[in-house]
């Protein structure tokens, strides 16, 4: 008998139907990784298991937990399973700690409201878990709160107070995509040794198919409510049949096609960046103490020529941000000289100036003044120029042509589009004046795989085409790696490796690099040693 | 904490320095010469000279100013102009009306506002919760002076359970004088109260679709348990907030409602004053009054560091 | 709180989505009676409010009889009064202790209500929202601080103390009412405004119009004012109609509204005194600031659920 066994689960919320026929199983000690795009139904799955959903639910078919009925069981039997024999995991390790109470409460509650031990005997279960979280009592006191700890630190946490009563099944949702990639892969090997010590079953749900090649025994793939293939892990890698698999298995390491004839004129600097620094005010750790500044960008050089797609990775924190604001000319620096075709950046620099640089966001929702019309949003870098053009609309509609638009779209308002084509029009509002320069600040870092791959392959089209050289910002080394000719690897607001793509990937040479390709999942890598094993 | 207590203790003084400043311009700036102001037309020169005399008017403006403030610092209110008595000794009998009126109606409408915030947050959408929501959109409607006059008319003249007004002083005994300011109590209490019914529901209802409600809940609480566990206290944040505001609202109520009980208070005096023109009264009972409203928001400040820990590091 | 202000779909005629929503249109509904009714007042009244008539005074309501005997055994007592009063036709909600038509004087102060309340709304979203915007665009600068600061100082000053104030030294009138509840409704509109504001500031929309040239100034009035204009109007209607309990407030402790014009506050305090024997003095200006008041509330209120992007969404 297996340990969970769901079958033909189906779900509606209110008269939308999320779940149809849904069916997985998993034994004790294993791994199952669930994997989906937005909408595929995986979170709500987990939600079915442990029976939170909103609501207006209605499910139907059979969740069998070590022989029992979820579905027919009532809600007081479902609390004492929960946190017991259920254990769950989720995506936002800032928000899922309780902000007032200290972390030792937090866990000790698990710990209390499902036995009747003394609040001493509590704490002392909930020091045992911590501990084996890797959170070590000396740094990690038991009243410490949630906001004196790191993401990963608290991602840490939640996984404590899951598995203090050692359950049989512990679910995870998307556990480490708000994480760096050095965190999330010391949360993945935490989570491997928990289910390897504890014999316990584990669901990890996400979106990221390498992290799943690497961890899970077997997987399901998920597609707007319907399970579309399942199986061993490395026979559904190795033989995919749905198409919708063979979709997001090449969208998920597509490298776009470039053009052989494209040239990268090193004659020609388009962007500058020499010695720069930017400091903030400290904050104050005394009352009596000059507060010491923080150098968020310490002492930074390099160059974009033109056609060059230039990649910038680091981990939050790093600093990449600060010195996109600056290369945009939004904020000043204390030192060293940013320049775009050799005129010098700063904050009052002469508007005509800015065309030269526009900049992709990561939100596509977030890009967009929701009150405009898409015509507007995208002539809005018209404002650089002295004058604006008389022929308005057809340079709007060409831009929306040139990123696989149409021009009827200018009169709608931007609600109407998807993320992606969101994200396509933020490409048209850069593109506008035909820059030198577009920042791309994880641009495509919120998009689901295949939407991704599409938009790299515009990316890679236009950069192409127009010879546009692209400042490419990114945490996540695959995307890197597949659109730019160099990378930089930018850590603690230094660059600390530079070099030709490929050969940075390939042979990285300063440890810190090594950390991170080490870290960073791949799809193949996984594969191999899982093969290697058996 | 002591570093935010520290500021916080620094704003205080600094709004009072300049709450003070604003006071002392309006008061002895505005209406150029407080003195001939003061006694009227018909006063006669030497009269206002004498006046002006006694008031310290002929020193300049900012030694007027410091003056006041040491005076104060001293207990000092200066002599009012229409009773010829100290105002430190008018204030100090009225205090202790006006300011226990504004607590023990801050109180009632806590006392009232938190079960029924929970009550109609826990049980969101159903008949009581549209009940509670109806009732509270009313009490906010509702004029405190006009319902002090209506509880007067129902249970005091037709009843006949309370007296109609007065104020029997607290030397009579703590139960005659709370009961006194009990109708005068209930009537601020009721429209603040709806407010504060409605705020901590909603706060309530935020706070539960947070994520750490998620994650208590796969804990095994249940939904009552992670609502009282870990809801209640977030929910609280807010709710403080309007507690600091209603303060200042239930201290200018109480002016008001004094009237309607005929209760020897601020609001007795400072209308008396304003009557009379004796600028004296009216600059003390107004520092006094916004004093109090400060202090309050002060006490809240702290009251915030004790509930959010967030807070407690000093860098709020 | 954090402020979600954006709505997702703008072209919503959110007027349209408004009339679906039963408290906005109760509200709306008595909103518009009693807006009708302070416009009438100036073409017609049934008879002159400055008129003394004392052949006609204190005539009760021609129904109040039978309103006061509903649920009671016997005809001579009275849930208002314990004698059968006198009525005429002529006078439908009866007349004050001068002979005063009730029914003309509620049209009147209705009037004066809406007037006070909508200028002093009025200063408070003209000096309130730039200066919020100012300060949300130079966020941690100095004027963002000194901005917020003066907005703490007003707090710590409720609209009764600036009323207080300004009559000691100008003596009371109507100007003054509406100058204190002004004075009160900048800094409500300042914060607003600038918690509006800064959560819009983080958008990267803002940083995009940023990169495209726009200073401050104009981002604030293309991208931040538009966005939220929702969150405004809605608590315009909720200063408005606190702005009609202030002024009533204001009046009935005489320092707002003077004789002869009528103003609801200002019947509230003649009827005080006569309230045992002809308790619809008070209660009809009651029950017309707290329909006048709930009417704004609820189409605030329905306002608020129509342009919450959350609720929206759920709804969809």
């Amino acid at each position: 008998m297996s340990l969970l066994h769901v079958r033909d689960l189906s779900l509606k919320i209110g008269d939308t139907d999320i779940l149809h026929d849904v069916d997985l199983s998993l034994e004790g000690g294993e791994i199952l990784g669930i994997i989906g795009e937005s909408g595929s139904g995986k979170s709500m799955t987990a939600l079915s298991i442990m029976q939170l959903l909103p609501a207006g639910s209605t499910t139907a078919g059979s969740i069998m937990l070590n022989g029992e009925s979820l579905l027919d069981m009532d809600e007081r039997h479902m609390c004492s399973l929960r946190g017991n024999e259920v254990g769950m995991i989720f995506q936002e390790p800032m928000t899922a700690l309780n902000p007032v109470k200290t972390i030792g409460e937090q866990v000790a509650e698990t710990v209390l409201v499902h036995s009747d031990v003394s609040r001493s005997e509590a704490m002392k279960i909930a020091r045992g878990a911590l501990d084996r979280v890797e959170l070590p009592a000396e740094q990690f006191p038991l009243d410490r709160y949630p906001h004196e700890l790191s993401g990963g630190q608290r991602q840490r946490v939640v996984i404590a107070l899951a598995i203090a009563l050692r359950p049989k099944l512990l679910i995870a949702d998307e556990p480490t995509t708000a994480l760096d990639v050095t965190t999330q892969a010391q949360i993945l090997t935490l989570l491997q040794k928990l289910v390897e010590e504890d014999g316990m079953g584990l669901i990890l749900i996400t979106h990221d198919l390498a992290v799943v090649a690497d961890m899970a025994d077997h997987i399901a793939i998920m597609q707007k409510g319907v399970v579309v293939e399942a199986g061993e892990t490395v026979q559904v890698f190795r033989d995919m049949k749905h198409p919708y698999s063979k979709t997001l298995f090449a969208a998920s390491s597509h490298v776009p096609v470039r053009d052989e004839n494209r040239v990268i004129d090193l004659e020609k600097k388009v962007l500058s960046v020499s010695g720069v620094v930017r400091e903030y005010q400290g904050k104050r750790t005394s009352l009596f103490r000059r507060p010491v500044p923080f150098r968020a960008v310490d002492n930074v050089s390099f160059d974009i020529f033109k056609g060059e797609n230039v990649g910038l990775v680091g981990e939050s924190g790093c600093g990449k941000s600060t010195l996109t604001r600056a290369i945009l000319g939004l904020n000043p620096v204390q030192g060293g000289e940013i320049s775009l075709l050799d005129v010098r950046v700063a904050p009052g620099m002469p508007k005509s100036m800015r065309a030269g640089v526009q900049v992709v966001f990561q939100d596509p929702y977030g890009s967009f003044n929701p009150r405009w019309k898409v015509e507007r949003l995208v002539a809005e870098p018209f404002h650089l120029l002295d004058s604006p053009p008389d022929n308005r609309r057809e340079r709007v509609a060409e831009a929306l042509e040139n990123v696989g638009m149409s021009a009827a779209d200018m009169d709608k308002y931007i609600h109407e589009f998807s993320g992606g084509q969101r994200q396509r029009i933020a490409i048209a509002r850069a593109l506008l004046l035909r820059p030198d320069l577009i920042v791309l600040d994880e641009a495509v870092s919120a998009l689901d795989v295949s939407i991704r791959a599409q938009i790299l392959d515009l990316l890679a089209e236009l950069s192409d085409r127009l010879g546009l050289s692209y400042l490419f910002i990114s945490h996540d080394l695959t995307v890197v790696r597949a659109i730019t000719d160099r990378v930089l690897v930018m850590k603690d607001g230094k660059i600390v490796e530079e070099g030709n793509s490929e050969e940075v990937f390939r042979s990285p040479q300063h440890p810190y690099t090594r950390e991170l390709l080490a870290a960073a999942p791949d799809i193949e890598k996984a594969l191999q040693a899982r093969q290697e094993r058996a | 904490m002591l570093v935010f207590i520290l500021k916080r203790l620094l704003s205080l003084v600094l709004t009072l320095i300049a709450a003070s400043v604003v006071i002392f311009f309006v008061i002895e700036v505005i209406p150029g010469d407080p003195a001939s102001f003061m006694m009227g037309f018909e006063a006669s020169p030497e009269a206002v000279d004498a006046l002006r005399e006694q008031l310290g008017l002929n020193a300049p403006l900012w030694e007027r100013y410091i003056n006041w403030i040491m005076a104060l610092l001293r207990g000092d209110f200066g002599t009012s102009y229409t009773y010829k008595v100290p105002v430190a000794e008018l204030v100090s009998d009225r205090i202790w009306v006006s300011l226990p009126l504004a607590i023990y109606a801050l109180i009632l409408s806590v006392v009232i506002a938190f079960p029924v915030g929970v009550l109609a947050a826990s049980r969101r959408n159903s008949a009581t919760d549209v009940t509670i929501m109806g009732a509270t959109q009313l009490g906010i409607a509702v004029p405190n002076f006009w319902f002090a006059m209506i509880l007067v008319l129902l249970l005091a003249i037709k009843a006949r359970w309370f007296s109609a007004g007065g104020f029997p002083g607290w030397e009579e005994g703590f139960f005659p004088a709370l009961k006194a300011l009990t109708l005068p109590a209930v009537a601020l209490a009721l429209p603040q109260a709806s407010i504060l019914s409605r705020v901590m529901r909603s706060s309530l209802l935020d706070t539960l679709s947070e994520d750490y409600i998620r994650t208590a809940r796969a804990k095994g609480l249940s939904r009552r348990q992670a609502l009282w566990r870990h809801a209640l206290r977030n929910a609280l944040i807010p709710v403080l907030t309007i507690i600091g505001l209603q303060f200042s609202f239930l201290m200018a109520g109480s002016v008001i409602i004094e009237k309607v009980f005929f209760l020897p208070g601020m609001g007795s005096l400072v209308f008396l004053g304003i009557t009379q023109r004796d600028l004296i009264v009216v600059k003390s009972v107004v520092m006094m009054l916004v004093f109090a409203v400060i202090v309050v928001a002060f006490l809240v400040d702290v009251a915030y560091a004790f509930v959010d820990p967030r807070l407690r590091k000093g860098r709020a | 709180m954090s402020i979600d202000v954006v709505a997702e779909d703008p072209r919503d005629n959110l007027f349209l989505v408004a009339l679906k929503s039963p408290s906005f249109m109760i509200g709306l509904v008595l909103t518009l009676i009693f807006s009708s009714a302070a416009v009438l007042s100036f073409i017609w009244t049934p008879f002159d409010v400055t008129e003394v008539d004392i052949a006609h005074k204190l005539l009760c309501p021609p129904f109040q009889d039978w309103i006061g005997n509903l649920g009671l055994p016997s005809p001579d007592n009275n849930w208002f009064s314990s004698w059968k009063c006198r009525n005429d036709p002529a006078y439908i909600l009866g007349t004050d202790h001068l002979g005063r038509d009730m029914f003309s004087m509620i049209l009147v102060g209705a009037r004066t209500s809406i007037a006070v309340a909508f200028i002093a709304v009025g200063i408070g979203i003209v000096a309130g929202v730039p200066l919020g915007l100012a300060a949300a665009a130079r966020l941690g600068s100095l004027v963002d601080e000194l901005i917020m600061r003066t907005n703490d100082l007003v707090f710590a000053f409720p609209a009764l103390l600036i009323a207080i104030l300004i009559t000691a030294v100008y003596g009371p009138s109507a100007v003054n009412a509406i100058i204190a509840i002004g004075i009160f409704n900048i800094p409500v509109f300042a914060r607003l405004a600038r918690g509006a504001a800064l959560s819009l500031w983080t958008r990267e929309f803002v940083l995009a119009a940023q990169v495209a040239g726009k200073g401050p100034a104009r981002i604030s009035l293309e991208h931040i004012l538009p966005n939220i204009l929702n969150l405004l109007i809605v608590q315009s209607t909720i200063q408005f109609s606190l702005g009609i309990l202030a002024e009533a407030g204001l009046s009935y402790v005489g320092l707002g509204v003077q004789p002869p014009t009528p103003s609801w506050g200002r019947m509230l305090s003649d009827a005080q005194t006569m309230i045992s024997f002809a308790p619809h003095m008070a209660l009809l200006p009651g029950i017309a600031i707290i329909l006048t008041v709930l009417g704004l509330n609820l189409m605030g209120d329905g306002l608020r659920d129509v342009f919450d992007p959350k609720l929206r969404r759920s709804r969809t």
